[in-house]
């Protein structure tokens, strides 16, 4: 359908069914055929105005699943080397959770990676990352993450949704209730995945879920397979035009029927089908790369729409453009019990050169700076060898974040010298949700919703803090 | 503030010593009275209880204000009498921001209506009153009686008393096609046929409504709508939830949930039932299926799972649902710390998780399996089984007399075996071929193929077995053990795969003991693993030629068995590859054991006892007569437990000695230091007086108690919110202390009364509310109601909400005829977006829509993938039944409508209905639109959407006429047979017109 077409067929519908809301007027008025900018459209969250003033304006968190070693990535262990092949000390092992190592001899396995200092401000990372060791200086690597769940599933819903009882909103949907998003035709949350590099762990939709919260707020999974999103595709034999005139239709005999029922619901379904008939042209606008020039692509070293993690960090740019609040791309491959050398280096090359070029086009692009970007995954591994590999381990691992009000080139807390517990500037995944919100302008003691009688946030009642060291 | 006077009387401990009837008049509430409960309480939990309420450990300056006694005591907090004196009044009031309670940092002030309220609530005298849902249940005092008809009255008369209280004026009743569509929708999730809606509304007989109630109650859709909302509250799912989010069975217990709806099982035999249904006298298999309740929370097989840990989850998620189920509380806060709003303590919590300490679990299960599970046979199953049964013991029952007649013949056989005695060459004593032919147990795994699938030694067929790396088949317990003599070897025939050969094949043989083992090539079999020089291991060296039947040979004292070693069992393992396996047993140099051949040697009457009795006994083993008779049986055996594992398995309780339950501090699971607790109800409820520990039954039993003030309540609350959209307390998951006071406190307790009196009946409980006045006024408010009652708490109209997910479903199969009605069964699955399963893992999933009539089955039969929700159930806000669900969220979005656009479901259902339209809907466009849109809502269309729907199938008859192929594909949608003798041009207009109509708000919303 042409532009001129669409223009026409929305004059038609607004004057036959006579909608008026502001919403929906603004909406209509937005073109479909390029990005909305925040001035134009969008839905408000929950929070008139922001607790005080933002720093970035959405997130993108690329989830490291499987739990990325932070010994063989951004926290150097000397000692490690040393005591290769020797007994871990009991002293710090007795009494603490264990994943696949129970029952088993610890023994201490040295770093598997040559670490180098990387950027002006000379932080140390692993080899692995060539691309991103080069942006070093916007980075604030945080080596003192410590996490209360083991296992990979309550792991990631732990990191999440802050508790692994099941059922609790994510923190993307947390966000999207509070602030709303700058986008009325796609999904404000939305979920891209990606695997390779290591062991495939499953990944719920539970961790994008919105749990007790409105669905309108859950996160929305985008495939690289079949229709990107879930029934945006017309069904067969039904073009644009058919499809734009069912939707006319049901409009108008609901318009028609309202007269009698008088049931505001059925001015939110006018707007839903319109919106829905919206997302099904931008959807395939959004996922349809080709006027992406060829620079970019390589770039990122991407072939659009193979489903590679590369790929994914395109699209997420494209969905920072359009105004889609908060954005999670997993790749899963970072369970390396078994040859953790090869396997981190294999997963790193996956993930290097294109979390690279999201970050520096985001920066070209200007938008970096309200762009908050957290790289991590949902636990860390052990100091102590798995045969050639390495377990799960909570109780100290690495996270790193780049973008608007963060510091860049520093890092922040620090584990002990195997690398096992988290001993300076300990920042637990509260603390870590905390200074997400604070980023966004949200101080997380005052973003509730509530269910069953109580007043819930996304930090619970146990106590989180904002780590201020590391803003900007 | 400090205090040092906490001897306070605990407010709640003292329930049964207040009355209720302070708060039970319906006299209207001026602004001058404020009454505790439903003015005060609610600021006090939100805003002060946080620190000065029931938790323990967070008391701020020793001040608890959930405790009169202390609140009024010396110090002033209270002034009872006097809000100027007190010294709360002057903390709320205070502009100092050091002073000012509550404090700033909480973030949550108080308005200035809530300080007013409290102002006047001292100045009235501070009176407390017990939390409403822990006081006893009471019959108002201004009505009385029981029965049918007198419930319907109290309903009306405790509503009409308030609205006119308050002035208002509730709506009209509503028009009858609203009310039958209101009514099936309500009791069945499926909306009336035109003929139904025809029917009652030209029936204007006195009793047409009550009879129409009837019809639907006694309708077996009752059962299933009532189920979706029950599956919600226990969290039903057919997968097991957690990290790879494998399938269970589990179905036969919704299915039992359907059934006791259906027959009206008595609410408290239904909660029996669930909690204990295997502690029941006599447990009937359907009782036994009622307490997989106990086992329907999430479970997992990840790997590094700690066992220890995941018991504590699963115990932990069990004591929020049965808390969140029966009792409407949520006791879940009460894990890590005393629960801030509600008396309950951390030691009530794991105190009601001990009586589950008994059940038969696991922290992390094997491979797909969640014992313990039973198969569940259905009626015609059953009745096959029971066939088998007695065919079984009628050839069981011949079995002494056969003997008798074939001792008669033992001389002659003994004068022809001695004979062949001295004959050279050696005999294969049969234990198994085409079956296992010597008796006893048989375990899983025996995988019987024919000549057509594979290489077959001897007989008809040959055991495949087949996997990546350890599998095993064997018997055990065999009715005549093989007495071991110095020369008895054993033997089993095996035919490697060229292409998959097994790294190892292991023979094995139990003489009271599994410990006898050879083995061929690798040592990857871990059973048993033992160095050479163990007498009852062996390596027998490289396997065996592949391709080939070989007869692999075991010389008994190799491995360990001495003469007189009695065997009765053989197992066949191999690690990895394909192996079929055939003939096994032993060989007999003599053609029979040498003890036996020893024995005959002895004239009879100079046998001793044991000799005779070997000779007989090995005798009747051979005679032919009696083999046959053994095969016969054995074969309906094989027969019988084919069929029975041909039925659905379902988890079930299983009780064994208890484990030992401790508080665990702050919920951590690996501090053993908190205090072991017994099986007890919280303690502010009261005591349960047991001669023993105390069960499941006992809990149960508590909960069915007549003055239980919180089972009846909670479940005639939510029946009530079934058929309003709302509950009399609208916190219908929560009656506790931050739920909402009840609307109607008077009303409820009414309800929950007669439920109680009427033997827990929910049928009568629901059609008493049907047929009060309140259900059947209009849902529409008019502007003035809607200002004066925004959320509809005095129940002055109807409620209006949309049809649940389920339902959606439900109706646009039913409306396009597509519907296949079929009550209960495994879980089906309807179409779904291909590669939604791609982050699944252990294993890696491919989701199979099915074809035939499973395909259009009801919503609720879909398969429930907890991690992985069907996309259109989630669309519609069915939650993943991870948690107890008591109240679905209902959003209204666009990912809805994209739904009902284009899920290939609703598109199938659109072009049936096109097709029932041009089929039934009568000869001339404007019938047949008349037809279909009465198909969908029930109504007759005014001119004006007659209109618009004709203009749609106008034009888009115009353009299919134009792109045939494009009609052609509308058309063929889905899975159900084309109407080839259709025009296909017409056809696809019909189809965009029944899009439209299934896409009506009005279709899918419940006025």
């Amino acid at each position: 359908m042409s532009t001129l077409q669409r223009r026409l067929a929305r004059r038609t519908f607004l004057r036959q069914t006579g909608i008026g809301s502001i919403a929906l007027a603004a909406l209509l008025e937005a073109d479909a055929s390029r990005p909305v900018s925040a001035a134009q459209s969008g839905y408000q969250g929950i929070l008139a105005a922001p607790h005080h003033r933002p720093r970035v304006k959405r997130v993108i968190h690329l989830c490291m699943a499987g739990g990325p070693s932070h010994l063989e990535t951004f926290d150097y262990k000397p000692t490690l080397a040393k005591l290769d092949g020797k007994a871990m000390p009991d002293s710090i092992t007795a009494g603490q959770p264990i994943a696949q190592l129970q029952g088993k001899e610890l023994k201490v396995m040295g770093p598997q990676h040559e670490f180098t200092p990387r950027g002006k401000s000379g932080l140390l990372m692993s080899n692995v990352f060539e691309h991103i060791g080069q942006l070093a200086d916007e980075m604030c690597v945080i080596k003192s993450m410590h996490t209360e769940q083991i296992n990979h599933d309550p792991a990631h819903t732990f990191f999440n949704t802050g508790t692994a009882i099941s059922g609790r909103p994510s923190m993307g949907s947390w966000v999207l209730y509070g602030l709303g998003a700058e986008t009325e035709t796609l999904p404000g949350f939305i979920v891209l995945t990606s695997e390779g590099g290591g062991q495939s762990q499953p990944i719920s939709s539970r961790q994008w879920h919105s749990g007790f919260l409105p669905s309108r707020y859950q996160g929305v999974q985008m495939h690289s397979t079949g229709s990107p999103v879930h029934y945006v595709q017309n069904p067969a034999g039904v073009t644009t035009q058919q499809q734009r005139d069912v939707v006319d239709a049901v409009s108008r005999i609901n318009s028609i029927r309202n007269e009698t029922l008088m049931d505001p619901e059925i001015d939110t379904r006018l707007a839903g089908y319109e919106m829905a008939f919206r997302m099904q042209a931008s959807v395939p606008e959004l996922t349809e790369m080709s006027s992406e020039p060829q620079r970019i692509l390589d770039l990122y070293g991407c072939t659009p729409g193979d489903g590679s993690f590369a790929s994914n960090c395109l699209l997420a740019r494209r969905l920072a453009e359009r105004g889609v609040r908060f954005i999670q791309l997993y790749h899963r491959g970072w369970d390396h019990h078994g040859g953790v050398k090869k396997g981190v280096a294999t997963t790193a090359k996956l993930v290097d050169q294109a979390t690279a070029a999201l970050i520096q086009d985001l920066k070209q692009r200007g938008m970096l700076e309200d762009t908050l970007i957290v790289w991590g995954g949902e636990f860390g591994r052990t100091p102590m060898a798995q045969g050639s590999g390495r377990d799960h381990h909570i109780k100290g691992f690495s996270l790193w974040m780049a973008g608007g009000g963060v510091r860049g080139g520093m890092s922040y807390g620090q584990t002990d010298e195997f690398g096992y517990n988290a001993v300076e500037d300990r920042v637990h995944v509260r603390d870590f949700h905390a200074t997400m919100l604070h980023l966004l302008g949200i101080d997380h003691q005052r973003l509730t919703y509530k269910f069953q009688g109580l007043d819930f946030r996304l930090t619970g009642v146990e106590e989180a803090h904002v780590i201020d060291d590391v803003l900007a | 503030m400090l205090r040092t006077n906490l001897t306070a009387v605990v407010l709640f401990a003292v329930v049964s010593t207040c009355t209720f009837g302070a708060i039970s008049s319906a006299e209207s509430p001026t602004p001058t009275s404020v009454r505790f409960n439903r003015d005060v309480r609610a600021i006090l939990t939100d805003k002060c209880f946080a620190c000065h309420g029931p938790d323990a450990e967070t008391v701020e300056g020793g001040l608890r204000l959930d405790l009169r006694a202390q609140a009024v005591d010396e110090t002033g907090v209270i002034v009872p009498g006097d809000a100027e004196a007190s010294e709360l009044v002057r903390r709320i009031d205070s502009g100092d921001q050091y002073e000012v309670m509550p404090p700033p940092e909480t973030h949550k002030p108080l308005t200035d209506a809530e300080r007013e309220v409290l102002r006047q609530w001292i100045q009235q005298g501070a009176e407390y009153e017990p939390h409403w849902a822990y006081s006893p249940m009471r019959v108002p005092d201004a009505l009385g009686g029981e029965g049918d008809e007198n419930l319907t009255a109290v309903i009306d008369q405790l509503i009409a008393d308030r609205l006119d209280a308050e002035g208002i004026t509730p709506a009209e009743p509503a028009d009858r096609i609203t009310l039958i569509r209101r009514l099936s929708l309500d009791l069945t999730g499926i909306p009336p046929t035109p003929e139904e809606v025809d029917r009652f509304v030209q029936d204007d007989s006195e009793g047409a409504y009550a009879a129409l109630v009837d019809r639907l109650l006694a309708s077996q859709r009752f059962g299933e709508r009532m189920a979706i909302y029950w599956l919600d509250l226990v969290r039903y799912a057919d997968t097991v939830g957690y990290h790879g989010d494998q399938n269970v069975s589990q179905s036969p217990y919704r299915d039992y949930v359907i059934n006791a709806f259906n027959k009206n099982l008595p609410y408290d035999r239904f909660i029996r039932e669930q909690l204990a249904g295997d502690l029941l006298p006599h447990a009937t298999l359907q009782q036994q299926v009622a307490s997989g309740y106990n086992r329907l929370n999430q479970t997992t097989e990840e790997g590094g799972a700690q066992g220890k840990e995941y018991l504590a989850i699963y115990f932990a998620d069990r004591v929020r649902n049965v808390s969140q189920v029966f009792m409407g509380a949520t006791m879940g806060c009460a894990q890590c710390h005393d629960h801030k709003y509600d008396p309950y303590t951390t030691r009530d919590f794991y105190s009601i998780g001990a009586f589950f300490a008994d059940l038969d679990e696991r922290g992390v299960y094997g491979a797909r399996s969640r014992p313990p599970m039973i198969h569940v046979p259905d009626a015609p199953l059953q009745e096959k089984l029971d066939q088998l049964d007695r065919e079984i013991a009628d050839l069981e029952s011949g079995v002494p007399a056969l003997k008798q007649q074939l001792l008669e013949r033992q001389d002659q056989w003994e004068r022809t075996a001695l004979e062949r005695l001295d004959e050279p060459g050696e005999v294969e004593a049969i234990w198994v071929d085409d079956r296992q032919g010597i008796g006893g147990d048989r375990g899983e795994r025996w995988d019987y193929v024919d000549a057509q699938q594979g290489p077959v030694h001897s007989g008809a067929l040959s055991r495949r077995q087949q996997n990546e790396g350890l599998v095993q088949h064997l018997f055990q317990n065999a009715e005549t053990p093989f007495e071991v003599s110095a020369d008895s070897r054993f033997y089993a025939w095996v035919h490697l795969d060229p292409d998959q050969p097994p790294q190892a094949v292991m023979l094995q043989f139990n003489d009271g003991n599994w410990n006898h083992r050879m083995v061929w090539g690798g040592d990857e079999i871990p059973y048993g693993r033992k160095p050479e020089s163990d007498a009852a291991y062996r390596r027998a060296g490289a396997l065996p030629e592949t391709g080939r039947w070989v007869r692999l040979e075991v010389h008994a004292e190799e491995v360990g068995l001495a003469p007189g070693a009695k065997v009765h069992g053989m197992a066949f393992t191999q690690f990895g590859g394909l192996v079929h396996w055939d003939k096994a047993g032993a060989i007999l140099a003599k053609g029979m054991p040498e003890s036996v051949a020893a024995a005959l040697r002895i004239a009879p009457s100079d046998r001793t006892s044991e000799q005779a009795a070997a000779v007989e006994d090995y005798y009747l083993s051979q005679a032919a007569e009696l083999v046959e008779r053994r095969a016969q049986i054995e074969s309906l055996r094989t027969r019988r437990k084919q069929l029975y594992e041909s039925a659905p398995q379902t988890v079930v309780s299983k009780s064994v000695a208890p484990r030992t339950i401790r508080v665990l501090p702050r919920g951590n699971w690996m501090d053993d230091s908190g205090p072991e607790v017994q099986p007890a109800i919280p303690e502010f409820l009261g005591q349960l007086e047991t001669a023993d520990r105390a069960t499941r039954l006992d809990l149960a039993e508590w909960l069915c108690r007549d003055d239980n003030p919180l089972t009846s309540r909670t479940m005639a609350n939510r029946i009530w919110s079934l058929l309003f959209g709302r509950g009399i307390c609208a916190s219908v998951d929560d009656l506790g202390g931050q739920g909402t006071y009840p609307s109607y406190p008077d009303l409820l307790d009414a309800l929950a009364i007669d439920f109680v009196q009427s033997g827990w009946d929910i049928k009568h409980l629901m059609r008493s509310i049907a047929l009060s006045a309140a259900y059947r006024r209009s849902s529409v408010a008019s502007v003035e109601l809607k200002r004066r009652d925004p959320y509809n708490d005095l129940f002055a109209r109807q409620g209006r909400f949309g049809l649940q997910a389920e339902t959606v479903r439900d109706a646009a199969l039913a409306i396009s005829g597509l519907l296949v009605e079929q009550l209960g069964g495994p879980s089906v699955h309807p179409y779904q977006p291909a590669g939604y399963y791609g982050q699944l893992n252990f294993p890696r999933r491919t989701y199979q829509a099915d074809a035939g009539s499973d395909q259009y089955r009801r919503g609720l039969y879909t398969h429930w993938q907890r991690t992985f929700l069907h996309p259109m159930l989630k669309a519609f806000d069915a939650p993943s039944r991870e948690e107890c669900t008591a109240a679905r969220a209902r959003s209204n979005t666009p990912l809805q409508a994209l739904v009902l656009l284009n899920d290939p479901t609703f598109v199938e259902a659109a072009r049936v209905f096109a097709e029932r339209t041009m089929r039934e809907g009568g000869r001339t466009e404007e019938q047949r639109i008349r037809w279909a849109y009465r198909e969908a809502v029930s109504r007759v269309p005014p001119p004006e959407i007659a209109a618009e729907l004709h203009a749609v199938y106008v034009k888009h008859r115009q353009y299919y006429r134009e792109h045939p192929e494009a009609a052609e594909q509308l058309v063929s949608n889905g899975q159900a047979p084309l109407a080839t003798d259709l025009p296909s041009a017409e056809l696809a207009a019909w189809t965009s017109v029944a899009r439209v109509l299934l896409n009506l708000h009005e279709t899918i919303t419940r006025y």
